[in-house]
């Protein structure tokens, strides 16, 4: 029984109850990291690591912290994790940090983490605090890359930066589709997997 | 213990600030050599890409270093050795010496910058180097891709009667050899590119006579 609930909490997040694609969280930063995958893996774990810490940390504090300020409390860690984020980036990664530019910064106001750490780690364990956030997360992140892959590969015809796309294609009139780098067709990649997903949840359920 | 009281959370948030405040100093003054160092990286490669050299990041400090010599000038044109003085840098490249300007203005939305190689002749550009920290993308942003920086190749900043007129962007299109085709929809940031190469060329402007005589 525990067992079960635990794996829930790490699996839920990633297919079934999705931040992105069924909470709908997290959208604005998904349209904008997803030209190449490369930004969008760094994102990602950027983010994971952001919910999982913030979670852990205020989970940790959750019984310390004040009800009137808690979401002050909240957005200060969340924003001390953030800032360590991007000094990081800057300091090893400083290519892709460029890339990401003010993306990492706005993790701040990533819904997903404050929804996590207002509706989770508030009232849960330390422990179960850090498989929701890992699991959150990893869940944004599937998303940002499976959206980021086929944006990449129809986009510019590479992936992680090596061409896929042989000279031959397009040599033989095949050509690069330019509103694949665009915002909307992040949106409307991020549509279709919405949709995919909801009909195949639909089916199960009906199915039961 | 009451967790509403006042003063309970006036201390706490005093603690959280100032704990937070601290490890976020420390971290900043561990990274900082490192950040340092990214930049000075950043700024050769762009010195680079003016010159149409780009090595992979590990390789731009030695190629750098092989090329690039730095050199100031004051306000009269002549060189001098102090550090305040204005900066260029002078490059042995495999197609002859060439001359590159720092440029620095102000865009729509933030500053922009970039570096301008000019000939031996120093009045033919060889190429140029845009980046902006906030313009628009789609409009202003393509002052930082190649297709707008190549236009500048073989332009002049001199007019066919010798007068110091710089290389201004045209919205109606490149029309004689001190021209190049301003971007559609970011009339803001190709004028403040133009104000930006005017006027920081200006500047050299004594050494560059100088130096053409």
């Amino acid at each position: 029984m525990q067992n079960k609930r635990k794996e829930r909490i790490f699996l839920d997040p990633i297919f079934r109850n999705n931040p992105v694609t069924v909470q709908i969280l997290g959208i604005c930063s998904a349209l904008a990291v997803t030209v190449k995958l490369q930004s969008a893996v760094v994102m990602a774990l950027s983010l994971t690591f952001v919910v999982a810490f913030s979670n852990v940390i205020v989970s940790l504090l959750r019984k310390t912290i004040p009800g009137r300020i808690r979401i002050i409390v909240q957005l200060v860690v969340v924003a001390f994790l953030v800032i360590v984020v991007d000094q990081f980036l800057k300091a090893y990664f400083f290519d892709i940090s460029k890339q990401l530019s003010v993306f990492v910064g706005l993790i701040i106001t990533n819904c997903i983490v404050m929804g996590r750490l207002e509706a989770f780690a508030m009232s849960n364990s330390p422990k179960r605090s850090l498989i929701d956030g890992l699991a959150n997360g990893l869940g944004y992140g599937f998303i940002l890359i499976v959206v980021a892959f086929f944006r990449e590969l129809l986009g510019s015809g590479t992936i992680w930066n090596y061409q896929v796309v042989p000279q031959a294609f397009y040599d033989a009139g095949y050509m690069n589709n330019g509103l694949m780098i665009m915002p909307p067709m992040a949106l409307i990649a991020v549509g279709i997997i919405v949709w995919i997903q909801r009909a195949h949840q639909q089916r199960k359920e009906e199915g039961k | 213990m009451d967790k509403n009281k006042n003063s309970y959370i006036f201390i706490y948030s005093v603690i959280l600030v100032v704990v937070v405040a601290g490890v976020l100093s420390l971290v900043a003054v561990l990274l900082q050599p490192k950040q340092a160092k990214n930049l000075e990286i950043e700024q050769k490669r762009n010195i680079l890409a003016a010159l149409k050299v780009t090595p992979e990041t590990k390789d731009v400090e030695t190629t750098y270093a092989k090329m690039v010599k730095e050199i100031a000038v004051d306000e009269a044109g002549n060189e001098v050795a102090s550090d305040d003085a204005l900066k260029l840098y002078v490059a042995n490249t495999d197609k002859g010496i060439k001359y590159v300007f720092p440029l620095s203005g102000k865009g729509l939305w933030g500053p922009i910058w970039g570096y301008l190689s000019l000939n031996e002749d120093l009045n033919t550009v060889y190429g140029a180097y845009f980046d902006h920290k906030s313009e628009t993308s789609g409009l202003g942003a393509e002052i930082a891709t190649e297709h707008f920086q190549s236009q500048f190749s073989g332009k002049k900043i001199f007019d066919k009667s010798n007068k110091f007129v710089s290389v201004k962007t045209n919205k109606r299109g490149a029309s004689n050899d001190n021209e190049v085709n301003a971007i559609s929809g970011a009339t803001i940031t190709s004028t403040s590119v133009n104000e930006m190469i005017e006027s920081c060329l200006k500047s050299y402007l004594p050494y560059i006579e100088k130096s053409r005589k």
